[in-house]
């Protein structure tokens, strides 16, 4: 007799909005306003400009480096959109849309893409870190800004992002197994893209979903639709909320896709990816399923359309001034943010490069 | 001969390695069907297939544990980290494990692995991609460190890395990667690893390099001779651990004066250990103190300010006229 083992995926998957805009599942439809509708749709909206405007700044160097986030729309936006501003965002280095949404600056963004001390300078009433650029760091310390609330009693909830790719890092099992363990109030989010640059998620891991690796960690693991933006809301509200009431952390996977190459430095995508691919998730997009969807609800007109798109090119012309106009480095004031109380060969260092000027 | 940038003579000694020898792997992440982010392994996968040059999940500890474990079943894994700021992710299966497994198996087992990653600063670089972290492993017993600074070298060290019984890290300066060409035998041969070459020949002080600094101190060594009509002696390390002391030594004996131009941080690192090695056996022929032209001790800056941070042509001068005049 052989043992039966367990090949099946475990967790269930959600949508909401089919690719034609029809509600597919009204139990899961969440009970937003009428107005919070609408802001989904023009947070959507505006972050579709933005990132076109930023490849095409990229391109012209007038921004250093950048992840573009067409595609992931629903996936950003419908997550970050289920917290309060209060729960703390561990981002990775594509995660600009939810940290914007959540308060940093967008002339920050600018500045941080740029490679500017004071992009990294969030804020004190805007509750995120920086960008994570070592995949996989956010998870585990995800963990521990959930043990925090944890401990001092606050009704907060930690959120971390990553992508298919950073499923496989030691930090990640780390992150949910500690989250586990201490019952802690954390969700993590895994953008399931389809790449980790060039390589396939089927490269990345023989499980058949993501989500699944929850299981092992003990906590609900739900895989979602990533193109549908209230499908996306609602499993993550319900994960927050959990995790704030004391029901401990809960991994979400968003299947979703990355239209854009990896980051504008030099990434090809037609060296890993046939155009055939890339219609075919074209087709699910987050921007035309939920728009038809509340044209037909008569709440999104093209008078909302055009707007928005104005108030998107508005914002990123006004943030490049700021950021403009932020004034330039110099080594001695990086030598300065080193320590509380600079070491002595710190001080001499210091000198040295303030004499250079 | 052809002419080749640094990134084709690496791909150019992989490929040869690849061929002459089938225990040689290749693998890391996006290196197989992409052929790497810098392509450093273009066309690898094709040639060879992908299981001896293939894509790996995201993770580098993984990585290379992977490449200890193939290791010690008698392959010889090339496993690439993707940016050297990586390389933390995978200290403990390069420094504790790999580094270790001919001593803590009285000889039984060893790890003829090459861990390639490109690293250093200048080409603006996210955050956390460009540190200069080879100080780590200098003071790593068991692994071998080796840092070239042109496209032949980089051919030559490579082959003697893959060929090498024991873990070489081979550091790839992403500045030097496309920035020149230079004639590179098409042929198989090697550079010795443990071996400086003196890349500019002068009487009056001796200047020590590696990596893109050799470029750096070449250049302010031409403009220092032009315009002061003083003439350098540059010494390109080209390993940093075992480092060549008697090449310094043999240096200095001639110039009476030394310093040592580092694009890493200043204290603790490959500088600090070639004055000690100065001071432990040519201190007798020294006239002046050995000084360092480095950056300061701060994290590895943001990308505006990089070209200010590393040592700078200007920087560099004045480095050489205070060596000359203490
Ligand atoms: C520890 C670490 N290893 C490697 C990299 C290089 N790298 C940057 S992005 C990336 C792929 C990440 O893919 P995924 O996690 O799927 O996220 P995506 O970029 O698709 O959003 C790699 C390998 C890194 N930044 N950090």
């Amino acid at each position: 007799m052989t043992t039966d083992v367990q090949t099946k995926p475990v967790v269930p998957y959600v949508q909401v909005l089919d690719e034609q805009g029809n509600v597919v599942d009204s139990d899961r439809m969440p009970k937003l306003s009428d107005e919070e509708l609408r802001t989904l749709m023009y947070r959507m909206v505006f972050t579709r400009i933005w990132d076109q405007r930023a490849v095409r700044l990229t391109r012209q160097g007038r921004l250093g480096f950048y992840a573009p986030v067409s595609g992931q729309e629903a996936s950003m936006i419908g997550s970050e959109f289920a917290t309060r501003k209060e729960d703390f965002i561990l981002p990775g280095y594509r995660d600009m849309p939810q940290l914007v949404w959540h308060g940093w600056p967008l002339y920050k963004a600018f500045l941080y893409s740029r490679g500017h001390i004071e992009g990294g300078r969030i804020p004190e009433d805007v509750n995120i870190l920086m960008p994570q650029i070592i995949i996989g760091a956010q998870i585990v310390q995800c963990a521990g800004v959930a043990l925090a609330f944890k401990l001092k009693g606050e009704k907060r909830v930690a959120i971390a992002y990553t992508g298919d790719g950073g499923t496989s890092q030691g930090d990640f099992y780390e992150g949910l197994n500690f989250a586990g363990a201490f019952h802690a109030p954390a969700v993590f989010v895994v953008q399931n893209n389809q790449f980790a640059i060039s390589v396939p998620v089927e490269l990345q891991t023989a499980a058949k979903t993501l989500a699944q690796k929850a299981v092992a960690a003990g906590i609900p693991g739900i895989q979602v639709d990533g193109m549908d933006v209230l499908a996306v809301y609602s499993v993550m509200k319900e994960a927050v909320e959990r995790a704030r009431e004391g029901g401990g952390p809960t991994l979400i996977e968003c299947v979703t896709f990355r239209y854009g190459p990896h980051t504008m430095s030099g990434d090809d995508p037609t060296r890993y990816r046939s155009k055939e691919v890339e219609n075919e998730w074209e087709r699910k997009d987050p921007l035309i399923r939920f728009r038809t969807f509340l044209e037909r609800k008569g709440l999104w007109s093209q008078g909302d359309e055009e707007r928005t798109i104005e108030e998107a090119k508005e914002a990123v012309n006004e943030a490049l001034k700021q950021a403009d106009a932020a004034p330039k480095m110099t080594i001695p004031e990086l030598i300065d943010v080193m320590f509380k109380d600079l070491p002595a060969h710190l001080v001499r260092q210091r000198a040295e490069f303030a004499e250079e000027g | 001969m052809a002419q080749m940038t640094m990134i084709q003579a690496i791909t150019n000694a992989l490929d040869l390695e690849l061929a002459r020898d089938e225990r040689v792997l290749v693998f890391g992440e996006d290196v197989g069907h992409n052929g790497g982010v810098f392509r450093a392994t273009e066309g690898l996968q094709k040639k060879y297939g992908p299981n001896r040059v293939f894509d790996t999940p995201l993770a580098e500890s993984g990585i290379c544990g992977l490449a200890t474990g193939l290791a010690v079943q008698g392959f010889r894994p090339v496993a690439e980290i993707q940016f050297f700021g990586f390389v933390f992710e995978a200290m403990d299966e390069i420094a504790s494990q790999a580094a270790r497994m001919r001593y803590r198996s009285g000889g039984r087992y060893h790890c003829p692995i090459v861990y390639r990653s490109p690293f250093g600063g200048g080409v603006k670089t996210p955050e956390l991609h460009a540190d200069s972290l080879e100080g780590l492993f200098v003071q790593t017993p068991g692994v071998k460190v080796v840092i070239p600074s042109n496209p032949y070298d980089a051919k030559g060290l490579l082959i003697s890395a893959i060929r090498d019984d024991d873990p070489v890290i081979f550091l790839e300066h992403m500045k030097l990667y496309r920035s020149f060409r230079q004639e590179v035998p098409e042929e198989p041969y090697t550079v010795p690893i443990g071996k400086a070459a003196v890349a500019r020949e002068g009487k009056d002080l001796t200047v020590i390099a590696y990596g893109a600094m050799v470029r750096t101190a070449l250049q302010a060594a031409e403009e220092w001779a032009k315009t002061r009509g003083v003439q350098a002696e540059v010494i390109d390390l080209r390993t940093i651990n075992p480092i060549d002391i008697e090449t310094i030594v043999e240096s200095i004996k001639k110039t009476h004066r030394a310093v040592i131009v580092q694009e890493a941080q200043r204290s603790s690192g490959v500088a600090a250990e070639v004055i000690a090695q100065i001071n432990e056996n040519a201190i007798y022929y020294l006239e002046g103190p050995v000084l360092r032209i480095t950056p300061p001790d701060t994290v590895y800056p943001f990308a505006l300010i990089e070209d200010e941070w590393l040592p700078t042509p200007e920087r560099v001068l004045r480095g050489f006229e205070k060596a000359l005049s203490l």
